[in-house]
Parts: C-alpha cells; sequence; structure tokens
C-alpha cells in the first residue's frame, strides 16, 4: 500500500540546515555541503565551499560577485516555475520579493509537497519579482518581524520624508544606511521614482551590486562616489548618500556636512531601536514580510502546517493556534538579518 | 494630526537645538490656525487634555485583540504609549474617511465626559495612522516628554516673526490656545497682542561672563558688586491681587512654592534668587534646596524642613510705577525700603560687597561667606533693566571651577558634525582599599575639548575599546591603561542615582593628561570631601 509520506520525513533540521532526506540535498546550508539549493544571495543564506549549487541565475551571479567565480564546485541555474528532477523529489523555484533573484524554493515527494519561503515580503519592489504565492500542505514562513508590533508603512511614504528632510536642510547631508544586497539598490530606486534626478553618492562596498543591478535592466539613475577624498566638504551640502550602515559609524563619514543618519530597515519601526542606533531619521522599509503580510501569507497558501524560522516564532506559532492552523517554530541555526 | 504626529517623530530623535528648531518654525509655518497653536499648546504644556490611566489603555487594547500577543509586543517594545499604537487594530472593513486634524482630536478629548472618555479614544484610535495613534496617546496620556522646553517652543516662535525671544515671553502668559492673534501678529497680518492680563512676566535681565581682560577696561568706581547665588532665579509678580512666580524663563512655578507665594501681598515686581531656609537665621546649601526642586506637589513637612524665600536684588516695578528704566542705584534704593515691609522670614535683600578695586574683589570671590555662592554679580550703577543679555552693564564672575582628574571609562558616539566621532566621555575614579582599586563612575561630560582633541580622543577610543553596546564603547581602563580626562565642574551634589553616591554639576573637559598614568588619577574621597566640605 502506498503510504503518503511525512512532511517531517521530506524535510528536517539538521546542524548544516533544512535537509531533503529523499533528495539528499540542503536549503541554504550554513556549512560546506554536497548539494545545495540557495534562496538568495544574502550572506547568512549563500555561503561559498558546497560541492554544487542550484539557484536563480541572479542568485549564482551574485554569489559570484561576493566569493569570486570559484565559490562552489558545479552550479546549476533554475529557472522560475520549470521543476527539476533531484533523485525523484520534484523541486521548483518560484519567486519571493526578497532581493533580486530571491526564490521560493518548492519541494514535493510521495504526495506531501512543502515550500520553503526563505526570506520574503509582500510590499511592491521594483528591484525584484513579487512573491507568488504557492498552495502548499506545510508552508515554512521566516519570522524576523514576527510580532503585531511590526507594520511597515508604504515605502514611498518613507522616501518622502528623506526628500521632505532634505529640503528643510539643504546645508546637511542625508546618508542612508542601506544592506549592500538589496535594501541600497531599492532605496536607489525608490529616490528615482519619487523624483529625485540628482546624482547618489554611494559608498564603495555597494559599487559591484549596484552595477550588476543597472546590468539586469534596474534603472538606478547617476550613481557617484562617495569616497573621493578630494572632493570638499561644501560639494556634499544636500547630498543623498547611501551606504552600509557601518560605515556611517567609521571615519567615512566625516568628509559630509553635518550629516543626518537615515537607516532603512524594519527595526526602525520602534523609536528606542533608531534612539540607540543614533538614527535621526529611521525610515521603515524592509525586504521581510511584516506582521500583517505574514499572516496574510500563510492564510493565502492553504497550508495545514506552518513552521516557523528564524525570528520571533513563538507569537506567530500563537498566532496560527489562535487560528487553528498547526505549527512549529523550526530550530534552524546560523540566520541573521542581514537583509533588514 | 498626520503633521502633527510626524512632528513629534522627527522631534524626538533629533538631538541638535538648531535642528529642532527648523522643524519647529517649518511646522508653524505650514500648518493653519488652529492646528499649530494647539501643537504650541502641547509642547509648552499649556493643553488641558482629561488624563487616561495606563491601565484604561491597557484595557481597552487586550479588548481587542488576544492577551498574549499584547503581552509579547509590549515585552519587546518596553513602552505602552508606543505598544498600542503599533498594534492597534482596526476594525474590520473600517476604513476612516478622512484623517481627523489636531483640532478635531482635541475637540473631541476635551468634549467627552469622564465616562465616555475611553469610547471617544478609542474611536479617535480606530481612525488614526499609527504615528498619529502614538501622538494621540501621549496627549492623553501626559507629558510629550520629546526633548523640547517651552523655551524653545518660544525661541521657533520667534524665529517665525524675526521677533526677539523676550517680546513672546512678556506676552505669552496673557495668551491662550491657540494663539491664532499671536501667529496673526507674526505673520505681519495684525498688531502685536495687547493683554489686560494681570501679573504678566517681564523679560529678565541678563549678565555676561568676565572674560580674560574685561576688568582691566572696567572702572570699578562704575559698578556695584553683589554675590552671586547659586539658587533659582525667580520674579515675583503681584498685580491686583493676582501673585505669580516666574522662573528666569517665565514658566509660571508658583505651584511648586505655595510657602513663598502665600506671603506674596504686595503690589511690585521683584527679581531674585529663591533659596531655601530662614534669611534671619541661616541660608540652606544647594543640596537643601534641592529637596524642592523638581516636585509636583510638596508636602507641609518639606514646606517646613526647607521653607522657600527670596533674596531680593532688582525692581521691576513697585506699586504701579515701571521702574526698568531708571538706573540701577535709583532701583537699588526703592528696592532697599521697599523689602523692608516685606515678610522678612520670606524676603530679604542681597547685600552689596564692598570693594574698592579688582583685587580687593577678587579676594573676597575666592573666599565668598557661604557655599551656595557661586561668585560675584557687576552690575553698573547707571545701567537701565533690559531684557535679554547686553553686553557691558552686568558680569557674573564666577569662583574658578573646581578639577579633578578622572579616568576614561565609556565612550558614546555623537549626532549631527560629531555622528563619526566619539565624544561623549563617562569617566571615573578610583574607589576601594590599596591593591584592589575600582573605577566608579562620576560623571559624563561632551565639550570643552578642541576638534583637534576630539580627533585624538575618538582614536584612543578606537584602538582601546574593550566592549561595545550600540553606540557605546567601553574603553580599556585599569590601573596601567587609561586616559586621565582633567574635569572641571561647578559643584556637586548627593546623588542616590549614581554607584559613587554625587554628581556633578556643569562637568566638562577641560585637560587632556596623556602624561599622567591612570593609577595617580584622583580618588572618591577627593570628591566626598568637598561634599562635607
Amino acid at each position: 500500500m502506498f503510504k503518503a509520506m511525512r512532511a517531517s520525513d521530506l524535510l528536517k533540521p539538521r546542524p548544516e540546515g533544512l535537509y531533503c532526506p529523499p533528495g539528499d540535498f540542503f536549503i541554504d546550508p550554513v556549512r560546506p555541503v554536497g548539494r545545495a539549493l540557495i534562496t538568495h544571495g544574502h550572506s547568512d543564506h549563500a555561503r561559498s565551499g558546497h560541492r554544487s549549487v542550484l539557484a536563480t541565475q541572479e542568485t549564482l551571479d551574485i554569489m559570484g560577485l561576493r566569493y569570486g567565480e570559484d565559490f562552489a564546485g558545479t552550479t546549476q541555474a533554475a529557472a522560475f516555475g520549470q521543476t527539476i528532477d533531484i533523485n525523484g523529489v520534484a523541486v521548483t523555484f518560484h519567486p519571493a520579493g526578497h532581493v533580486l533573484g530571491s526564490a521560493q524554493i518548492c519541494v514535493e515527494h510521495g504526495g506531501k509537497r512543502i515550500v520553503a519561503s526563505g526570506d520574503y515580503k509582500r510590499q511592491k519592489d521594483a528591484t525584484c519579482l513579487p512573491f507568488e504565492p504557492i498552495r502548499c500542505d506545510v508552508f515554512i514562513t521566516e519570522a524576523t518581524f514576527g510580532l503585531p508590533v511590526f507594520r511597515h508603512p508604504p515605502d514611498q511614504d518613507e522616501i518622502a520624508r528623506v526628500l521632505k528632510s532634505a529640503a528643510q536642510f539643504p546645508e546637511r547631508s542625508h546618508l542612508i544606511g542601506a544592506y549592500a544586497l538589496g535594501k541600497a539598490q531599492r532605496v536607489m530606486r525608490l529616490l528615482r521614482d519619487a523624483g529625485y534626478d540628482r546624482p547618489i553618492y554611494i559608498h564603495g562596498a555597494l559599487a559591484k551590486l549596484s552595477e550588476y543591478y543597472q546590468s539586469q535592466g534596474i534603472d538606478l539613475g547617476k550613481l557617484e562616489p562617495g569616497t573621493v577624498e578630494s572632493r570638499g566638504k561644501a560639494d556634499f551640502a544636500g547630498a543623498i548618500v547611501v551606504g552600509p550602515p557601518s560605515a556611517f559609524a567609521d571615519r567615512w563619514a566625516r568628509r559630509f556636512p553635518d550629516p543626518i543618519s537615515c537607516f532603512a530597515s524594519g527595526w526602525m519601526r520602534i523609536r528606542q531601536r533608531a534612539k540607540q542606533g543614533g538614527v535621526e531619521l529611521p525610515l521603515i522599509i524592509s525586504d521581510h514580510a511584516d506582521w500583517d503580510e505574514l499572516i496574510i501569507t500563510i492564510k493565502e497558501t492553504g497550508a495545514e502546517e506552518i513552521w516557523v524560522t528564524h525570528g520571533r516564532e513563538e507569537a506567530l506559532v500563537r498566532w496560527c493556534e489562535l487560528e487553528g492552523i498547526a505549527a512549529r517554530p523550526l530550530h534552524l541555526v546560523g540566520y541573521e538579518d542581514e537583509g533588514d | 494630526m498626520n503633521r502633527f504626529a510626524e512632528l513629534l517623530d522627527r522631534l524626538v530623535l533629533t538631538p541638535s537645538r538648531n535642528g529642532k528648531l527648523t522643524l519647529l518654525t517649518d511646522y508653524f509655518r505650514s500648518v493653519e490656525d488652529p492646528d499649530r497653536g494647539l501643537a504650541l499648546a502641547a509642547i509648552t504644556g499649556d493643553l488641558s487634555i482629561a488624563a487616561v490611566k495606563p491601565a484604561m489603555l491597557r484595557a481597552l487594547v487586550v479588548e481587542r485583540m488576544d492577551p498574549v500577543l499584547f503581552g509579547y509586543s509590549y515585552d519587546y517594545v518596553g513602552d505602552l504609549a508606543e505598544t498600542v499604537s503599533l498594534v492597534w487594530p482596526q476594525p474590520q472593513g473600517h476604513i476612516p474617511n478622512h484623517a481627523p486634524t489636531l483640532a478635531e482630536v482635541v475637540g473631541r478629548l476635551q468634549a467627552a465626559s469622564r465616562s465616555d472618555g475611553p469610547k471617544v479614544l478609542s474611536r479617535l484610535l480606530d481612525d488614526a495612522s499609527i504615528s498619529a495613534r502614538f501622538a494621540i496617546i501621549k496627549l492623553v496620556t501626559g507629558g510629550l516628554r520629546i526633548g523640547v522646553s517651552a523655551r524653545l517652543a518660544k525661541q521657533a516662535l520667534a524665529d517665525l516673526g524675526q521677533v526677539d525671544v523676550a517680546e513672546i515671553e512678556e506676552l505669552w502668559h496673557g495668551l491662550a490656545p491657540p494663539y491664532t492673534e499671536l501667529f496673526a501678529w507674526l505673520e505681519g497680518r495684525a498688531e502685536k497682542p495687547t493683554s489686560a492680563a494681570l501679573a504678566l512676566f517681564r523679560p529678565v535681565m541678563l549678565s555676561n561672563a568676565v572674560d580674560d581682560g574685561d576688568l582691566e577696561k572696567l572702572d570699578p568706581a562704575d559698578y556695584a558688586a553683589e554675590w552671586k547665588w547659586d539658587g533659582i532665579r525667580v520674579q515675583a509678580v503681584c498685580e491686583g491681587g493676582v501673585r505669580r512666580l516666574y522662573s528666569r524663563t517665565g514658566d509660571d512655578v508658583s505651584g511648586a512654592f505655595p510657602d513663598l507665594a502665600a506671603a506674596m501681598n504686595f503690589e511690585a515686581t521683584l527679581d531674585g534668587e529663591l533659596l531655601v531656609g530662614d534669611p534671619r537665621e541661616a541660608t540652606g546649601t544647594f543640596s537643601d534646596l534641592q529637596q524642592r526642586l523638581n516636585r509636583k506637589s510638596v508636602s507641609p513637612k518639606i514646606q517646613q524642613q526647607y521653607p522657600a524665600f527670596m533674596r531680593c536684588y532688582d525692581a521691576l516695578q513697585i506699586d504701579g510705577d515701571d521702574l526698568r528704566a531708571l538706573p540701577f542705584a535709583e532701583r537699588r534704593k526703592r528696592l532697599e525700603a521697599f523689602v523692608k515691609t516685606l515678610d522678612p522670614s520670606r524676603f530679604d535683600l542681597s547685600p552689596l560687597v564692598a570693594f574698592s578695586d579688582w583685587e580687593t574683589l577678587e579676594r573676597l570671590r575666592q573666599a565668598p561667606p557661604h557655599p551656595i555662592i557661586e561668585g560675584v554679580m557687576l552690575k553698573r550703577w547707571d545701567s537701565p533693566y533690559l531684557a535679554g543679555r547686553p553686553k557691558g552693564p552686568w558680569f557674573k564672575w564666577k569662583r574658578d571651577p573646581h578639577t579633578i582628574d578622572a579616568v576614561l571609562m565609556y565612550a558614546q558616539r555623537g549626532h549631527g558634525k560629531r555622528s563619526s566621532f566619539y565624544s561623549d566621555y563617562t569617566f571615573g575614579v578610583w574607589s576601594g582599599p590599596e591593591g584592589s582599586e575600582e573605577l566608579v563612575p562620576v560623571g559624563k561630560a561632551y565639550f570643552g575639548f578642541t576638534d583637534e582633541e576630539l580627533r585624538e580622543i575618538d582614536k584612543y577610543v578606537r584602538d582601546n575599546t574593550i566592549e561595545r553596546f550600540g553606540p557605546v564603547r567601553s574603553v580599556r581602563a585599569d590601573r596601567r591603561n587609561g586616559l586621565v580626562l582633567e574635569v572641571a565642574f561647578e559643584g556637586l551634589n548627593r546623588s542616590t542615582r549614581h554607584k559613587s553616591g554625587v554628581a556633578m554639576r556643569f562637568p566638562r573637559i577641560s585637560r587632556l593628561r596623556w602624561d599622567k598614568p591612570a593609577a595617580e588619577a584622583d580618588r572618591i574621597e577627593t570628591l566626598q570631601a568637598l561634599l562635607d566640605g
């Protein structure tokens, strides 16, 4: 008699990451493994040193930019919607809306379908394909912002606040802290969509990835290095500068006149976080789903069971219980919130 | 409402005074009446709305959501107003048809009775955005706590109308929210408002510090000298039965000093220093005075133990005569005669200090007869009473500051121009028995050094960091390693809040002692001796 497979036999947490025994592969492993399927290019999900990597072309390109071309033994590009057979397990990549190239990975075998969504968001983002809800038996969701306090406002409203502040303080510069992959390019694109057409100054750490985004047809307008030593302070009056958040505490930031420090992150929803970080203008722009997006997505997948990972698992598990949906935290280690 | 909410959000995170002023003037310029006036009143603390207790707020929210999820949320955020503003569930299918204005919100809150208050508040929260919900909750729970003083708000108004802030302070107590006539004047659309209100504040006259070389140019015969009392500058005004005790910036502080206010049974405007004790017997120390500061209500016991009195040094008005245009010598005569008619347990005269030359005064200044004296004041005999800080007629010549050698322990990143520099320093002195000395923090300073020195300390902090907590770095500091800072300060208070038991007044870095080994920095006993002395 054919017996339906148990979900926990199809994917299970191991120290290296989420493992599929019948397919003999890992999803987003945090240590080098034989075969890795990778959802997106953030460094806590995409590590170097695997024997073979299956990911979207964009994710492979990004890994190449970050780690060098020899980041894995062999690579294979997965096209969205195309099913690939791995040792009898059907694997399909679907857009996750997180950053350029980001994917959810649908794993199907023995009548069970599990979607590992990686990191995702539902807000519109001109720098990547939108998330597609996939019907499944088990949905694995992130919970970075898995508390009812996290409600991300429309991103264009946040960008409007920067532009208003730039008009209010024309003699000062605005330094926007944004992670190098995804957030930085999204912020630049939002500035362009809001009609900002002056050059945007960028920190060196953003150059390669931004250039790659532009090569993929994502127009970020004129970008100039914010690193030219010879430039006088006055030249940066009124400038908008984008860089990794760590750089703003650095001596690098001294070249800019009386900077207003801005930080684009979902964490900026909490005032105390902004205050502690010395952020004067918090921009609540996140590449992760907020509370409302998490619960709407769970409902849309129709999943009868939810596995919750990296973030505030307990609140989301509690919500599922109240809704009569089976849920449990999936204790995976090694994931930080690099993307926010 | 949304613009007010946005203003609050910006102000709370903007550390620089100029930045706050720009935000405030832009707001007053771009927002119409009566909203801007109500916002002004909310900031200056002149808006009265029946308060909602935190317990009520919590009850309202758990009626609407799972208490467990609320608990997780509150634990995470740590601030009730903020948590409620974020988690407040909008009723199903409820789409507010318009964002309420600040005037509508204030109107509905003020009109609410005690019993329907919670319902009115819930409706307002249903209709508001997250930021607006936070602002509404701040309005009803009292105290915006956004780091903007009434004085700063008035300065922003002065900037808006290009007038002197003294003009606004003088008008202030005759005006009421939403201050439509004030804005009309500031925008040049109407005459300056006149007020028939009694016992208004008159802007005070301030002094300049004596700088090197100032005295050589002055003739001692032109100046009167008085002790500089380290109390609270107050203005006592009684007019037509109305009594007001104002702070230096025009805040009404009568409520905090009911004992002194009760003795104000005259027709005059007097300038002086509020101190505690009985002037006929003994004047209290600064620690005694502290017992009367920052209290919402004062118990009879405290009033009896630490009675407030006023040491008068000028008269702006007596029995309806405005004396401000008269020379100081003339005003002083009138004051001397007038003070004699007042309750001697509550009012006395600040004595003149006789001197013939600057050297004599210097000696007196170095050895004042009472610990609450912080130097001498010099006042030109012929000077009229002028609002603000005119250069020349009044000088303050303070006692030299105390200094101590302390060791840098923690450094915090600054803001604005200093945002990439570690510019706020916590320093400590040694305590404990010989052989097992430990540093105990005694204060924090963020100025007194040059830009060049700031760069040097910044580099030192970066090179000697042992731990980081957010924007704060813990710096290597032990008997063998550490940067010694010479810290200057004006005085010490006892403090139960600090582990060291002392709190410094007005500390600043006076010198970097790169040459001095950390082990030779001062000990806590040095400070304790100062406290007892």
